[in-house]
């Protein structure tokens, strides 16, 4: 990069099944109020020495929001009036990826990056069929979980994957998230509580599954070197990010592989210079709405060979006593909105490299690895390499 | 910006009612290979592919994800931007920020809008106020333009049958473009008699709805310039979020007409210029500007932005019209292109724009290119009243 792009603050609200007592525009503003407050900045147009937020970028997708051009809605409560304002219909990780794009441009200086989504105002299950084609796909009712189930048993039968193994990840992210007071559903569950629960779509159960419904907001403030040391002591470097679509048809991808990681990861890396992901790498927030998902996104994150992600997570290098621990917010898994969710990976290992994530604090923590993606079993994915 | 960007090829796809013969994917491949073409590249040679539209108006979730087939984007880096209105130009500022920040060699934007496979009206409506909006039926598109009409006959900027001139200059030169959606041969007198929609505003004075997909490729400068004999460069640009409106008991049919700086479509505009002057020493613009390309979803939009964009006193756009200075043969022809009112695909419609400025730079707008050099353009979009993005574009650097 040509210069160095510092997170100076990040919020986020608390998960929870159905914020009906707060209206789409309060939930975003629980979680910008956090990050204007930290950093005692305000907007651009209200300040003269040049000191203030110059970009807003919001995530949002028209049908989980259900409004047209949906970041408007709620612009009043993003400060957006006399702001450049721009949105990105994806997960919010690519809005962060965007604001990175924005500083180093040159064009902005000061961005604030804004998630929101609420669940429990959409049907998840026929918005996400709109994902799919719209001859074939749609009329046979497919969803992002019954997709996964797909990409689950091509996974599981490819490489040998077991259940037991899926649900080791489910077991550590619901524990993990237990010390996390913005986790939705923290849980203390053992291998056989999951391989128990209902199944939903095989080989998917409730318990390998994100909670059906979340709600909550993320926000983070991005802007240049020069002004990250004067606003905050601790700001958090973006060393590398990329970001890599696959194909969209599921029968033209090898579910059981996921090429597009692989090539963002690589971008990420090598931008950060990193070499040797498991040796440089001191924790990872990674994205995923299925426990089988985060095997195979170690396995494209090339923290193990194909086809390892099972008996990688066997060695317990994952969880917080290990070497690499990864969610110790215990991810969506625990309970993040679609849309937010990505971002929220960065907002966690943002406050993990500041060392204020409390109790779940994986200490000494120097650089770590955010990962969000887009689109029906990881279409597109976002990785970021950050460190202190 | 870190990195001068230039445009480096421009696609369109001719604008129609419907295209039957297409599905999306299919639809804004045709612009991107376009685009190639004029770039002289194939898309090996793009790293990055920004792709914007409103997804809501075809009911697809991640338009970006679902066309990577037809954009060419399996492999590479990209994301979707959606502004509403100002789709197109927001992915053009996305693109250029991306080909500025020393990360990628070439950049390819996409916007396209498929509306025969929506309906437009009652997604529309969906950007309103749940409670009181909706209810009321305030249709969207429909009261910004009433409210831009009534501003403009209320400063006494131009009389409707002056509007009826403009709207003859727009149909006329959408005759000429070969991209235009409609194809009108219609007299002053046809604008006056046609329905009205909501008085003062006519169904000629309003755009159509269209089906068309616009790509264009950015590249940073030494890449620019080593890959094209013709570089069009993006000298500057600036967004501006000029909204007021959906607060929850302000039905927004109101903003016309009742906030004394009228309507918000107009104070965006004006804004993005006052920055864009200032930035870039145009004192005047008349005379400094030679083209301009504007997002103008009424003829009355159209009339109103000659005084937001300080071609000319407030209160005496009639001036202009009644001398044709925005006529092709004028001192500052505007939207020569025929204009949205001519043509509007929305996710396209900025980047349209942006097409159309960086073909009248090179001199090859045909029966529709100004008469004479062009060497700086502005142009904007704007979004649901409130985005607004503006770009200067020029021959030299």
């Amino acid at each position: 990069m040509s210069q160095r792009v510092a997170i100076v603050a990040v919020g986020q609200t608390k998960y929870e099944s159905n914020k009906s007592n707060l209206w789409q525009g309060d939930v975003a503003y629980d979680a910008i109020e956090k990050v204007l407050q930290q950093t005692g900045l305000t907007y651009q147009d209200r300040v003269k020495d040049g000191f203030g937020i110059d970009r807003i970028l919001t995530a949002g997708e028209d049908h989980f929001i259900g409004r047209t051009s949906n970041p408007f809605w709620i612009h009043h409560y993003l400060g957006a009036f006399r702001m450049s304002h721009d949105n990105v219909s994806a997960d919010a990780a690519f809005a962060v990826y965007h604001a990175v794009i924005d500083i180093l441009s040159g064009h902005y200086d000061t961005v604030l990056v804004v998630a929101m989504t609420k669940e429990s105002e959409t049907s998840r299950p026929a918005i996400e069929n709109c994902y799919f084609d719209h001859i074939f796909l749609q009329p046979l009712g497919l969803d992002y979980l019954s997709a996964s189930a797909l990409q689950a048993q091509r996974y599981m039968n490819k490489y040998g994957i077991s259940r037991e193994q899926c649900a080791m990840v489910a077991v550590r992210n619901r524990v993990n998230a237990k010390n996390n007071p913005y986790a939705q559903e923290p849980l203390d569950i053992t291998v056989e509580d999951v391989l128990k629960s209902e199944m939903l779509a095989s080989p998917i159960r409730v318990l390998d599954s994100k909670p059906p419904v979340s709600d909550g907001a993320c926000a983070l403030i991005l802007t240049t070197e020069e002004k990250a040391k004067k606003i905050t002591d601790k700001p958090v470097w973006v060393r590398g990010m990329g970001n890599c679509y696959d194909v969209h048809y599921l029968g033209d991808r090898d579910l059981a592989d996921c090429d597009s990681l692989v090539t963002a990861a690589k971008r990420a890396y090598s931008m950060a210079k990193i070499s040797d992901p498991l040796k440089e790498i001191d924790l990872a927030e990674i994205s995923e709405e299925y426990s089988y998902q985060e095997l195979l996104w170690t396995e494209g994150l090339g923290f193990c060979g194909r086809g390892e992600g099972g008996k990688w997570m066997e060695k317990g290098i994952s969880q917080m006593s290990g070497s690499l621990p990864i969610n110790p917010s215990g991810g969506i898994l625990a309970g993040n909105p679609i849309g937010v969710a990505g971002a929220a990976r960065v907002v966690e290992a943002v406050t993990q490299l500041r060392g204020e994530a409390g109790a779940r604090q994986v200490e000494g923590a120097k650089t770590a690895l955010a990962h969000g993606y887009t689109g029906a079993c990881g279409q597109s994915h976002c990785v970021f390499i950050l460190s202190h | 910006m870190a990195e001068r960007v230039a445009v480096i090829g421009v696609g369109q796809t001719p604008g129609k009612r419907s295209r039957k013969d297409v599905s999306e994917i299919e639809l804004v491949n045709e612009a991107v290979r376009a685009a190639l073409e004029d770039a002289e590249l194939t898309i090996k040679d793009i790293d990055v592919v920004i792709e914007g539209n409103m997804e809501f108006f075809e009911g697809t979730l991640y338009t970006d994800q679902w066309l990577v087939e037809g954009l060419g984007s399996c492999g590479k880096s990209g994301l979707k931007v959606n502004s509403a209105g100002d789709t197109g130009a927001t992915i053009f500022s996305t693109g250029v920020s991306h080909a500025a920040s020393g990360l990628f060699k070439t950049v390819l934007i996409v916007g396209f809008e498929k509306q025969d496979e929506g309906a437009y009206g009652g997604v529309g409506m969906r950007s309103e106020d749940s409670f009181f909006d909706i209810a009321g039926g305030s249709g969207r598109a429909i009261g910004s333009m009433w409210g831009t009409a009534i501003s403009v006959l209320n400063r006494k900027s131009a009389t409707e049958e002056l509007i009826a001139k403009v709207r003859v200059k727009e149909a006329e030169c959408g005759l000429r473009n070969p991209y235009s959606h409609l194809k009108l041969k219609i007299t002053e007198n046809d604008v006056l008699n046609s329905n009205i929609v909501i008085w003062p505003l006519r169904f000629l004075h309003i755009c159509p709805t269209s089906v068309s997909s616009c790509a264009v490729i950015v590249a940073p400068e030494k890449e620019a310039k080593r890959l094209t004999r013709k570089p069009v460069w993006v000298k500057d640009y600036y967004c501006i979020h000029s909204g007021l409106q959906p607060r929850c008991g302000e039905p927004w049919l109101n903003v016309g007409a009742a906030y004394p700086t009228g309507p918000q479509f107009r104070w965006g505009v004006e804004q993005a210029a006052i920055a864009l002057y200032k930035r870039n020493g145009i004192t005047h613009p008349r005379k400094q500007i030679d083209y301009i390309e504007s997002y103008s979803p009424s003829t009355w939009h159209e009339v109103d932005y000659y005084e937001a964009l300080k071609l000319c006193e407030p209160g005496e756009a009639w001036k202009l019209i009644e001398e044709e200075a925005t006529w092709p043969h004028g001192d500052i022809p505007f939207d020569l292109s025929g204009g949205v009112v001519s043509t509007n695909a929305i996710g396209a419609t900025g980047l349209h724009r942006v097409a159309e400025a960086v073909i009248q730079i090179r001199g090859e707008g045909g029966e529709r290119q100004v008469p004479r050099d062009v060497n700086l353009v502005f142009t904007f979009a704007q979004g649901a009243d409130q985005f607004c993005t503006a770009a200067f574009l020029s021959k030299n650097l």
